[in-house]
């Protein structure tokens, strides 16, 4: 393991409903810093709300999530929580980068305006060391030869990739992967995973992914976490909860992705 | 026998199309449609935020706003704001200081706010959600993300209709003759209550509406060609820009 026991991230009896569905029933989850989770689990199972939890994209129904000590989205006050202000959540949002499954690129910005549109916008960095930064994160994911292009002239796995590169340019602390190889052509599937690979082990980067990319989560994960019906059913070392899971339910779905 | 004359003149048509009166007329066509364009347009974006902010008491606000000056006809609230307001008050600086020209550009731009929020609520409901949760996920807040994000990708949408609206409203615009206004269709009518040359004069506003009409078509065009970047890099020849327009495509 890498992780050096300092939590980074901290979910504390997470729930949330969409009107009468309750997608989360309570999670709790401790990241350490450098660590990378794996979050699996059939569809429904609410891993993908838990993502958007964390950087706030939902409201909590109850609980608390903290990145950094910070607690995510709210201000607690003699036990109470109350919404935090719009700029204080969008501020902790950006030290909380997250790549989306449809990628989500803003389709009338070149690829390096994609990258430095934060930076120069939120950060208010001056547009030269911005456009520096960015060609060096275009580089890191093997897009500098794309710098101009716009998005629907990209392939998936390179708008992926951009993607990344738009979600590191804010410098997060803690990246949250939305299954980000699902929308893509299998032969794809590989390039995108190949720079996830090395955000993990080059910058330690702290990394909670969504995905069924067992061969990725075997390969880089330090834990993997199973979650079924908004609750966290078995998590473990990636390689020894696919090998004997110990739910059910865990043996049930891995029988059907394996 | 029975002789089939027609009585027109096309010399009369030659004569008046650059009359100074038909000139003027144009050019206040043009004043009154333009400003209350980017009235409306302004109008339209303000009230279409406050549509989709969420907020119950700004969007009843927009709705009461949309509900009143589309239900009612602009040719009435145009005779509101010149005719009945001054009545209201009573005031002389009202009176001297709304000329026909102001009413007409206030009130058209007022009635066209209304049509425009529609079409850029439209607009920017048409923007993917996702589009939404990416800027807000690198730290940007609700409005700079409308305003960097999701407005450009709107525009996109919000264009076509728009150029429609101004069409019509470069033409509705001839209503303003009932508050004294002399616009393009009522130079044409001045001048024939003098000379007779009916069907002459409206001719000649005729052809003036189709060419500033023809015109706006094309910087339309130009402006959808714009905003396609990122869609296609495909530049076009004037020629083929012209066909395209007259056969109503819209270039991608």
């Amino acid at each position: 393991m890498t992780a050096n026991g300092e939590t980074l991230l901290r979910c504390e009896g997470v729930h949330k409903r969409f009107g009468k569905l309750e997608v989360l029933r309570g999670i709790d989850l401790d990241v350490a810093r450098g660590e990378v989770v794996v979050v699996l689990g059939p569809s429904g199972s609410g891993k993908s709300t838990l993502l958007r939890c964390i950087n706030h994209l939902e409201k909590l129904d109850s609980g608390r999530i903290y990145v950094g000590g910070e607690l995510v989205g709210y201000v607690e006050r003699d036990g109470k929580l109350r919404e935090d202000s719009e700029r204080e959540v969008a501020r902790k949002r950006s030290g909380i980068g997250i790549v989306f499954q449809r990628f989500n690129l803003f389709p009338h910005l070149t690829a390096l305006g994609n990258v430095i549109e934060a930076p120069v916008h939120v950060k208010k960095l001056p547009r030269k060391q911005a456009e520096e930064a960015g060609r060096a994160l275009l580089k890191q994911v093997g897009m500098a030869d794309k710098v101009d292009e716009y998005p629907n002239r990209l392939s998936g796995g390179q708008q992926q990739r951009v993607a990344i590169a738009r979600a590191l340019a804010m410098q997060p602390r803690l990246m949250l992967f939305d299954e980000p190889t699902s929308a893509l052509d299998p032969e794809l599937v590989g390039e995108v995973l190949d720079v996830m690979k090395s955000l993990a082990r080059e910058t330690q980067m702290t990394m909670v992914v969504v995905t069924h990319e067992i061969g990725f989560a075997r390969e880089v994960a330090d834990r993997a976490v199973f979650m079924d019906g908004g609750v966290i059913v078995e998590e473990g070392v990636p390689a020894d909860m696919f090998n004997a899971p110990k739910e059910p339910r865990t043996q049930l779905f891995l029988s059907r992705i394996l | 026998m029975i002789t089939l004359a027609i009585d027109f003149d096309f010399g009369v048509v030659r004569e008046y199309m650059f009359n100074d009166v038909i000139l003027e007329g144009v050019w206040i066509t043009l004043q009154v449609a333009v400003i209350a364009q980017i009235i409306g347009v302004i109008l339209g974006v303000l009230f279409a935020l406050m549509r989709v902010s969420g907020s119950r008491v700004l969007g009843l606000f927009a709705g009461i706003y949309v509900w009143l000056f589309r239900g009612t006809p602009a040719l009435l609230q145009l005779l509101i704001l010149y005719f009945g307001i001054p009545q209201l008050f009573d005031n002389q600086t009202i009176t001297t200081e709304l000329t026909a020209f102001r009413a007409a550009i206030i009130a058209f731009g007022i009635n066209e706010g209304a049509y425009m929020t529609e079409i850029m609520r439209a607009g920017i409901l048409s923007v993917e959600s996702g589009q939404m949760d990416a800027a807000k996920s690198v730290g940007m807040t609700q409005m700079q993300a409308m305003r960097r994000i999701v407005l450009p990708q709107a525009m996109r949408v919000v264009v076509p209709p728009t150029g429609n609206e101004f069409i019509a409203l470069l033409k509705n615009s001839s209503v303003a003759f009932t508050i004294g206004l002399v616009e393009l269709t009522g130079a044409a009518n001045l001048i024939y209550s003098v000379n007779f040359k009916i069907m002459e004069l409206l001719v000649v506003a005729g052809i003036w509406y189709l060419v500033i009409v023809t015109v706006f078509s094309l910087v339309q065009v130009e402006i959808e060609r714009a905003l396609s970047i990122g869609d296609r890099d495909r530049q076009q020849s004037l020629f083929s820009r012209m066909s395209d327009m007259m056969a109503g495509r819209r270039i991608p």
